[in-house]
């Protein structure tokens, strides 16, 4: 079938702002798994965690998502780092499966937290501008997500002045590039390992505001983000900052103009298609050199 | 392989036969049945996850393969229970060359192997629920047929013995492998796969003699598992969740032995069953504890416990 | 009030089985357990608790008015087992049922779980009487022990379509094509193919069949391609999350209809999605299980589900009535008996009036309730109402929806 041309745009469009936001997702996940070579299988579940918070923020406090996007990016750090810290290091010691069931269990607790203090409800925000659109010619496109996409973008550009620009970015290049090269010289690994972490994490903590206003929080909402994630994080190339914001922006249109053409459920078989061929093909990823 | 060595798989399925002699609560025969449907799945996941070191995430695949195959026979086609089982362990094993063969030529290894193995469920379970063939979104029900010709039985204990059967040749051949060329191919794989190449061994043969041997068991356990629940659907067969749980037992349990897998599917199901018996009122409260209990198990391996008291005991007898 | 007559006539009725049969009467427990299996955990755990409320007001209502009389007034028990939204799960808190002694099961909420729970529960003829599960498979396999008392797939799509061709030609037909969007899971792919087959033989045209995952992340796509079409009308089904992302979608991108007609819908009916999006679920429709409006019972349990904190949604009276059956049919067996229970759940007839549903008579055939149907509802100014059948519709439809 053939659509009118401003309806592909849209379709464009609405894939890009979509796409940014699973990139912010993938960020997290690229970056741990950079540096600390594992799966986090707590990933989704921590986004969930993230989404929750952000509504509490909401009712308890008033606070509009965007405002809390700072204070929960900060507050989410230091969950991340203190989990790595004293959680996921000490229980795995240092062996990579005892990672992946350690993460595992973190995801069954969290979700299932989430079950028992919210119930199963699935609850959504009001928020007057949540349904407002922007107009940009013939194209309609969603206020919340249009911000999502902006914040997106500047959250990679200051993650990328982290990573080129300070100590801390250097160190967890060196950590990522040679674990005990980088020990010899006196970096504290299991620190950067917990910075490392605490930082994907609150890249999690900013996505969830960003979703919040257009979508809704459920016990098991994250599980919907994170194997489009892991998709992003193939196709940019593990542990590369730009590879995954590009990845999700590529899968974001990737996922609109199937959904287009074949329906959203097949369309989901692309994505996964196009994750087989790039891993069989060029398992570097799509976007080359690593972070 | 010696008497000696197969002596544990003996007494294994002595146990089991004494168990389905005796015990007469249904409650627990169900949860040993579920338990060694997962174990026969996880003991394929260690064939090649414990040995090879190369690890699934999609073992899925196998399972769900191995399900619908042997469902679809019986239900479509109106083939017997026994050659639908068999060829559903065949497609499986099949399944298992054709996705060894994409993944290991391209020398996928490491995390891009475990996704690229979750990516090919996934695709599967997104297939099987869209197609006709496999009943799509609706399932496939297995009719009710009772009795031993159909490979139904009226009574759990009997399914509990075969079960063990199936998990017993599983040991046997896991065992069988460990003693032969393969296995000592497999591990040196495992350990350091350049060097075993230059030593000549053929890494991509082993790799996909491994594959297809692991995904004909998982395969193998998903059969069983359509046969004694008589119901599948794409989320049941093709799902993360057995994937999961065909990779938590072995490791839990002891990756790369024989007995890994059984004990590790024990300790997670008496783990699940336990705190929801003991924890019911709060929905997740059970879970919440079965996770926390799953990090303690990781940081204190209980499975290890026999090994150091062993260990300890022999540590006193020869000063 | 009824209900309470009811029962007494039931007792009465039992008397004389009670008198025949002393040694049975003298071994009545204190208490009758019944089995209540919903998922509360895991995907489905947002309907499975809502199930658990239907049941255990229910139970609490028997108990509150005296028990089961026909056995000396003794209280029903609760035993709850969470079958964690899978299949097995619910097979082994049948096999924990049994071993607890349960006289009857009743639930399952989706349809791989009752069809599981239920063929389990035949090893021990043991009742097993399903909420919701809608699968036409369920009762179709021959299992004398498996009762539906709500109705199936078949039922429920034909009804859907009949009214919906009712609604549309009192209205003078204004709509002639459709668009179908649905879940690609059990609910959605069976509607969608069975309405590709119906819809045309009644005088519309479906444009497209638009099929979307659970989860769904976006519904901007399925927006866009029905601004595209066009269509005079929207046939989703769809579960609650993924219906309000698309009725959100379709409000920001002021795509208006003439009517969006739901079909087994997990939100159209649900009022949350009423209160919480006013303007995306205004005048949106839904044929779907709904509680009885004429009955005094419904309002009553409405406000006691909202004094809880939770909302009103349809599993609740399923759930509710269920147990009810269950209740009526164990006074007209007159002893707590699995045999003589089922031959009482077969035998329940258009007497059995203290469920809430606003079904005919009450006639099982193999199983299934013949009296079981569907309604249809629209949401109107932050309300739900009946609007079809005509005979207790609480409200006019509106539709079309715009001119």
């Amino acid at each position: 079938m053939g659509y009118p041309p401003e309806i592909l745009l849209e379709a464009v469009a609405n894939g890009l702002l979509m796409g940014a936001v699973y990139g912010l997702v993938a960020l997290g996940l690229t970056l741990v798994y950079g540096v600390l070579h594992i799966i986090n299988f707590a990933h989704g579940a921590l986004l969930t965690l993230a989404m929750y918070a952000a509504y509490v923020a909401h009712g308890a406090f008033g606070l509009d998502p965007y405002a809390a996007m700072v204070p929960l990016a900060g507050l989410f750090f230091v969950l991340g780092y203190l989990v790595q810290r004293l959680v996921i290091g000490p229980a795995s010691r240092g062996d990579d499966s005892n990672m992946l069931l350690v993460t595992l269990g973190l995801s069954i607790i969290i979700e299932n937290a989430m079950l028992a203090i919210f119930r199963s409800d699935t609850m959504t925000l009001r928020l007057p501008y949540a349904m407002s659109m922007v107009e940009m010619g013939d194209v309609l496109l969603s206020l919340p997500r249009l911000i999502g996409f902006g914040v997106t973008l500047l959250v990679a550009l200051l993650l990328f002045v982290l990573m080129t620009r300070t100590d801390t970015g250097r160190a967890i290049r060196a950590v990522a590039k040679e674990r005990t090269g980088a020990a010899l010289v006196g970096i504290d690994v299991a620190h950067i390992y917990a910075v490392t972490f605490g930082i994907g994490t609150a890249c999690l903590a900013i996505a969830a505001c960003l979703l919040l206003p257009s979508f809704y929080v459920s016990p098991r909402v994250g599980n919907a983000f994170v194997l489009v994630a892991f998709t992003i994080v193939v196709l940019g190339g593990m542990g590369s900052v730009t590879g995954a914001l590009l990845g999700g922006l590529f899968i974001g249109v990737v996922e609109s103009l199937s959904g287009l053409y074949f329906g959203d459920s097949l369309g989901q078989i692309g994505i996964f298609l196009i994750f087989i061929l790039v891993l069989l093909l060029r398992p570097t990823g799509l976007f080359g050199a690593r972070a | 392989m010696t008497a000696r060595e197969t002596l544990p798989i003996l007494g294994f399925l002595i146990g089991a036969v004494l168990v389905s002699l005796f015990v007469t609560s249904n409650v627990v025969l169900n949860f040993l049945v579920f338990t060694l449907i997962l174990a026969i799945a996880a003991q394929g996941w260690n064939l090649l996850g414990g040995y090879g070191g190369q690890y699934s995430f999609g073992h899925a695949a196998f399972f769900g393969m191995g399900a619908y195959v042997s469902a679809i026979l019986q239900q479509r086609f109106g083939v017997n229970a026994y050659p639908a089982v068999a060829f559903g362990i065949a497609a499986a094993a099949v399944l298992g060359y054709a996705i060894g063969a994409m993944v290991f030529r391209a020398g996928l290894r490491g995390s891009y192997f475990a996704l690229v193995t979750l990516a090919f469920a996934e695709v599967l379970r997104i297939l099987a629920n869209a197609t006709e063939i496999t009943g799509g979104a609706a399932g496939l029900l297995i009719s009710l047929n009772l009795g031993a010709g159909n490979l139904q039985f009226a009574d759990r204990s009997s399914f509990l013995i075969l079960g063990a059967v199936l998990l017993a040749l599983a040991m046997l051949i896991t065992l069988a492998l460990e003693k032969s060329r393969l296995g000592a191919q497999l591990v040196a794989v495992r350990e350091n796969e350049s060097a075993a190449a230059a030593l000549g061994v053929d890494i991509l043969a082993v790799k996909l003699r491994a594959i297809s041997l692991s995904a004909a068991l998982t395969g193998a356990a998903g059969a069983l598992y359509a046969q004694y629940f008589l119901y599948i659907d794409s989320n049941i067969a093709f799902g993360t969740w057995i994937s999961v749980e065909a990779l938590l037992a072995p490791i839990i349990g002891g990756a790369g032995t024989v007995f890994g897998p059984l004990i590790g599917a024990l300790i997670l199901q008496g783990l699940s069953e336990g705190t929801k018996l003991l924890i019911g009122k709060i929905p997740g409260l059970d879970l919440i504890i079965f996770g926390v209990l799953l990090i303690l198990v990781v940081r204190f391996p209980l499975h290890r416990i026999p090994g150091l008291l062993a260990a300890r005991w022999r540590g006193k007898g020869a000063p | 009030m009824s209900q309470i007559a009811l029962s007494r006539r039931q007792a009465l009725l039992a008397a004389p089985v009670l008198l025949s049969a002393p040694s049975i009467a003298q071994a009545q427990p204190r208490a009758i357990k019944l089995g209540i299996i919903q998922p509360v955990t895991g995907a489905l755990a947002q309907d499975g608790e809502y199930g658990r409320i239907g049941a255990e007001l229910a139970i609490a209502d028997i108990n509150a008015g005296g028990g089961i009389k026909a056995l000396g007034g003794v209280p029903i028990e609760m035993v709850f087992g969470d079958a964690r939204s899978t299949p097995d799960g619910g097979v082994a808190e049948v096999e924990k049922m049994q071993a607890e002694g349960v006289l009857a099961i009743v639930g399952g909420f989706a349809s791989p779980i009752c069809l599981a729970a239920s063929q389990a529960a035949s090893r021990y003829d043991l009742p097993y009487i399903v909420d919701v599960g809608v699968s036409d498979q369920i009762v179709t396999r021959g299992l004398t022990n498996t009762f539906r008392f709500g109705p199936g797939f078949g039922t429920v799509t034909a009804s859907a379509l009949d009214n919906l061709v009712a609604i549309n030609d009192a209205a003078g037909k204004p709509s002639r094509t459709a668009v179908i969007v649905h879940e690609d899971g059990l609910f959605g792919s069976g509607m969608a193919r069975l309405l590709n087959a119906e819809l045309p033989k009644r005088g519309f045209q479906v444009l497209e069949t638009i099929s979307h995952p659970t989860p769904s992340r976006d519904m901007s796509n399925v927006a866009l391609r029905i601004r595209a079409l066009n269509p005079d009308l929207i046939i989703p089904s769809s579960y609650y999350a993924e219906f309000v992302l698309l009725s959100q979608t379709l409000q920001q991108r002021r795509i208006r209809p003439k009517g969006i007609y739901c079909i087994l819908n997990g939100a159209a009916s649900n009022f949350r999605f009423v209160r919480e999006f006013p303007e995306a679920a205004n005048l949106v429709m839904d044929c779907n299980h709904w509680a009885d409006p004429r009955k005094a019972k419904t309002a009553e349990l409405r406000r006691r589900v909202e004094a809880q904190g939770r909302f009103w949604l349809y599993n609740v009276p399923l759930n509710y009535s269920a147990v009810m059956l269950f209740a009526d049919a164990l006074e007209r067996a007159g002893r707590a008996d699995r045999g003589a229970l089922i031959q009482a759940l077969a035998a329940t007839g258009a007497g059995f009036d203290s469920h809430i549903m606003p079904y005919g008579p009450t006639q099982f055939v193999n199983g299934q309730n013949q009296g079981g149907k569907p309604v249809n509802t629209q949401v109107q100014n932050g309300d739900i109402k009946v609007i079809f059948p005509r005979d207790f519709a609480d409200a006019q439809p509106v539709y079309p929806v715009t001119g």
